[in-house]
């Protein structure tokens, strides 16, 4: 490093101490909540003691047992080749490779010279090969890397690809990181400051005139730029300076070249180095560099960053976990683990199932990767607006349960479970969710043993209740002939026209009623149904909007389309029905977001 | 013949041996299938809910398969009932047309649909043929009573599926009896099989189910036989539920028309995940 005086040296010690403790006391705070955090009713029970202490005997008895070479096999594949990532896209698999591996051993290589490198490798010296060229290889490694996230991110525009402003940090404090550092060594290259230094302690010039070559050949082949207008460039003299720097420089100083990046920048910035060298810049871009890695450091445990501890245990511990078999306390601190190993890289997202509905339904919440990050603002305390939590719940439901988000995760996150629990979780707020009545809850119905009697259908019981409370209190009322408003645009508002004009058709036959294995299936059926399917379609035709999207039957269709197909008159009775849900649930999705309004 | 297989939500995760045994039986029928990892769901959950949603679902797979000018198989009933109807929705000037439009361009596709989509069983049917399949039985069925499933969404509505005459069909009859077994008659073999309302509606769900059941038999039938993964789903893992909690008389297993077939053709079992199904239909191997 370049010679500092006693002061700021000292400051940049205090710093660095500062930086280091306040890692050490976020990676504490981070880790712990590992143990502490609870995610789901199961969790609530264990302990963070009996969590800790689970985790331990966890982590021995894998080292003592045959999982260590799922483990081993993990540490591999997983964690150093990503094979995840590689098996999802290719290009992002070479821009991670590229920023974690060169910024890795950058860290090990420089960054850590003193306490790694000079250790392992006692002829170190920065400035002698391949240390010299190594630091830059994986200098442009990193940049490389951030350039193809850059194309990525921006350019590209990879759909469903979201950036948010912990990705932009990252992105930003590694490319200042790494640029400072190649800027620092350019105009190193080209400071005459640096290059008088050198000479003084390392030059074996015997007089003035072999002091003039050597800076000579300096200027001529390594950049240096000298004020000194008296240099002789010719041959004899270049030769004298060639021989000087091999006596003196050459084997301690591999030739400057091949610090490639440092030596591009150094020949661009040339025109201006000596009065950027004058002027003190390369002990400011010293400091930025050394500035910019202790804040990446000290917020390390707090931003993005933590993914490079959190994600690797993540993937190490799903590789040894087994859900269905292994201890609970485990299995909970496992899915505190995952919320930190999530990085937004939108796998999840690009592959999800339901992606179309995040547009139909203009709710980014419906994307895994979105939802995500709600939901960890969400368990770790933060309160979420109304709106906010509207949309997360909406977004929590509306999943196929595909498992493919599960499958493709490359932090190896078992989404599967954290929606489950998230899931059950959010929809026990007493808010109807009308999304619950559809074939989305199927997997929700296989999965009821999980689930007490009550928790299972109390979501149902509030969503039905609000979709029919129209028609309960049309039926309800003592008065007769107290018929609602009629709306004349409603049969053309309940769908598409073309389906919808088929209504005008129907000349109240009944076939429908009377092909429909619903109603066969009821004592009493208009009872349970409130309308029967016919009395819909014709309330629909006479603008009796209460009557027809209040009615239990369209809650009880199965769609297996027998009315439709039986139909006489060929009326899209089918078709109507799907169109009197949306526009039934859209009623109660409204009526909450009135209520979310006008609470806040 | 050359497809891309659109394998929807539900087989992937929860009816893993429906894609294993139709890749083996199409392996052998010579049905080149295609995959397209970047397929989603078709958009039926979505239905009840949200008809833009759906539509945008449908949309989608339709352009990627459009894309790569090829014709959709799918395994699933409610995929294929929702891939043509959107089919048909997107081809005309709705109100959804510009919505669709602006969608499909965001995710970098054609707004192309000039495909066909074909249910497995109808390929089986008209593109290989009975006669073809008949030739590739080598372990014909004995005495095995089948009451063939026919499932609601592949059937009906008959003028947008296109899939077999909707009051009186035959195909899947006619594939269960080219494997040897006999395909009962049974009065409500086009009924609803329930699996719809499950999750939201369990009672009903269940009760549809059951009269299902007891009809089939009634009818005398060893085994039930379908092609949609939530019917499977319907007779497989509720009717369990239901019977471990001793709410079911009776049962009666279905096996997946895959499964049926790639026995007869003299498959491995294990290669058609015969175990993967949770009621035990090994069975079916003594009628050989």
């Amino acid at each position: 490093m370049s010679r500092i005086g006693q002061g700021p040296d000292m400051i940049l010690k205090i710093g660095l101490y500062i930086a280091l403790s306040l890692f050490g006391i976020g990676l504490l705070y981070r880790i712990s909540s590992w143990f502490r955090c609870k995610i789901g009713p199961g969790a609530r029970k264990i302990s963070t003691l009996h969590r800790v202490a689970s985790a331990i005997k966890g982590i021995l008895a894998t080292f003592f047992s045959l999982r260590f070479f799922n483990l081993i096999t993990s540490l591999i594949l997983d964690v150093i080749l990503q094979r995840k990532i590689m098996r999802e896209d290719f290009l992002r698999w070479i821009m991670h490779l590229l920023i974690y591996l060169g910024f890795m051993l950058l860290i090990v290589l420089h960054a850590l010279h003193g306490i790694i490198t000079s250790k392992l490798f006692p002829d170190y010296y920065s400035t002698v090969n391949p240390f010299m060229f190594l630091r830059d290889l994986f200098g442009i490694m990193v940049i490389a890397g951030l350039c193809i996230a850059v194309y990525r991110r921006f350019i590209l525009k990879v759909p469903r690809l979201a950036t948010n402003a912990m990705d932009v940090y990252l992105i930003a404090i590694a490319g200042i990181i790494i640029l400072t550092g190649i800027f620092l060594e350019g105009i190193k290259i080209t400071s005459y400051t640096r290059y008088r230094e050198m000479a003084t302690d390392y030059s074996a010039a015997e007089n003035a005139g072999e002091s003039k070559a050597l800076e000579s050949y300096w200027v001529k082949n390594f950049y240096v730029v000298s004020p000194n207008r008296e240099l002789i460039f010719d041959a004899a003299a270049l030769k004298l300076g060639k021989s000087v720097h091999e006596r003196s420089c050459s084997s301690c100083h591999s030739d400057p070249r091949w610090a490639f990046s440092g030596f591009i920048i150094a020949g661009m910035i040339k025109p201006a180095a000596g009065g950027m060298d004058t002027a003190g810049m390369p002990i400011f871009l010293y400091y930025i560099h050394y500035i910019a890695c202790l804040l990446a450091l000290a917020y390390l445990p707090f931003s993005k960053s933590f993914h490079i501890i959190a994600t690797p245990v993540c993937l190490l511990a799903h590789a040894v976990i087994d859900e269905k078999k292994s201890n609970p306390a485990n299995i909970a601190t496992k899915r505190a683990i995952e919320l930190d190993a999530c990085v937004h890289c939108g796998t999840c997202s690009i592959r999800c199932s339901a992606l179309a509905a995040a547009s139909g339904r203009k709710n980014s919440d419906i994307l895994p990767s979105e939802k995500m990050q709600h939901l960890k603002s969400m368990i770790r305390g933060k309160k979420l607006d109304k709106h906010k939590l509207d949309a997360l719940m909406e977004g929590v439901y509306l999943c196929t349960n595909c498992d493919r988000c599960t499958v493709v995760c490359p932090a190896g996150i078992n989404l599967r479970e954290l929606w489950f629990q998230a899931r059950e979780g959010l929809i026990q707020n007493g808010k109807p969710m009308p999304v619950i009545l559809s074939p989305l809850s199927h997997y929700r119905g296989l999965m009821k043993d999980r689930l007490s009697e009550e928790y299972y259908a109390r979501p149902l019981d509030t969503a039905i209740n609000a979709l029919t409370s129209t028609l309960h209190d049309i039926k309800g009322r003592t008065v007769t002939l107290s018929v609602p408003d009629r709306d004349f645009n409603f049969a053309d508002e309940a769908g598409l026209s073309i389906d919808a004009s088929t209504c005008s058709s129907c000349f109240t036959c009944s076939t429908c009623t009377a092909s429909c294995p619903v109603v066969q299936s009821y004592d009493n059926p208009v009872e349970k149904l409130g309308l029967l399917p016919h009395q819909i379609i014709h309330a629909t035709l006479l603008g009796l909007k209460e009557l027809a999207l209040g009615s239990n039957m369209l809650w009880n269709c199965l769609t297996c389309y027998q009315c439709q197909e039986n139909c006489p008159q060929k009326v899209r009775i089918m078709e109507v029905f799907y169109r009197l849900k949306n526009m039934a649930a859209a009623r109660v999705v409204e009526a909450e977001k009135e209520n979310a309004g006008s609470a806040v | 013949m050359k497809y891309a297989l659109f394998l929807g939500c539900a087989i992937p995760a929860r009816l893993k041996q429906y894609e294993v045994s139709a890749r083996a039986v199409c392996a052998k029928l010579d049905i080149d299938l295609v995959e397209i990892r970047d397929f989603n769901c078709c958009g039926y959950p979505m239905r009840n809910y949200d008809y833009l949603s759906f539509l945008l679902s449908s949309a989608r797979n339709i352009s990627l398969a459009a894309d790569r000018g090829l014709d959709i198989i799918t395994l699933c009933m409610c995929c294929y009932g929702s891939l043509k109807k959107a089919l048909q929705v997107i081809k005309k000037d709705t109100p959804y047309k510009k919505e669709i439009d602006a969608f499909l361009k965001k995710e970098r596709l054609m707004i192309e649909s000039d495909i066909k989509i074909k249910h497995i069983l109808s390929v089986l049917h008209h593109e290989v043929g009975i006669d073809k399949i008949r030739e590739k039985v080598t372990r014909s069925y004995k005495g095995l009573k089948i009451a063939a499933h026919y499932g609601c969404h592949a059937l009906r509505p008959s003028e947008v599926v296109e899939f077999d005459t909707p009051q009186n069909p035959g195909i899947f009859d006619n594939l269960v009896e080219a494997t040897g077994a006999q395909s009962v008659s049974w009065q409500m073999r086009l009924d609803c099989c329930g699996a719809p309302l499950f999750g939201y509606n369990d009672e009903l769900s269940v009760k549809i189910m059951s009269t299902k059941l007891e009809n089939g038999i009634q009818a005398g039938a060893h085994y039930l036989c379908s092609a949609c993964p939530y019917c499977q789903l319907q007779f497989d893992r509720v009717q369990n539920m239901l019977l471990s909690k001793k709410q079911l008389g009776r049962s009666l297993a279905s096996i997946l028309f895959t499964q049926l077939l790639g026995l007869s053709m003299g498959i491995d079992a294990a290669k058609l995940q015969i175990d993967a199904n949770e009621l035990d239909i090994s069975g079916v191997e003594k009628y050989i």
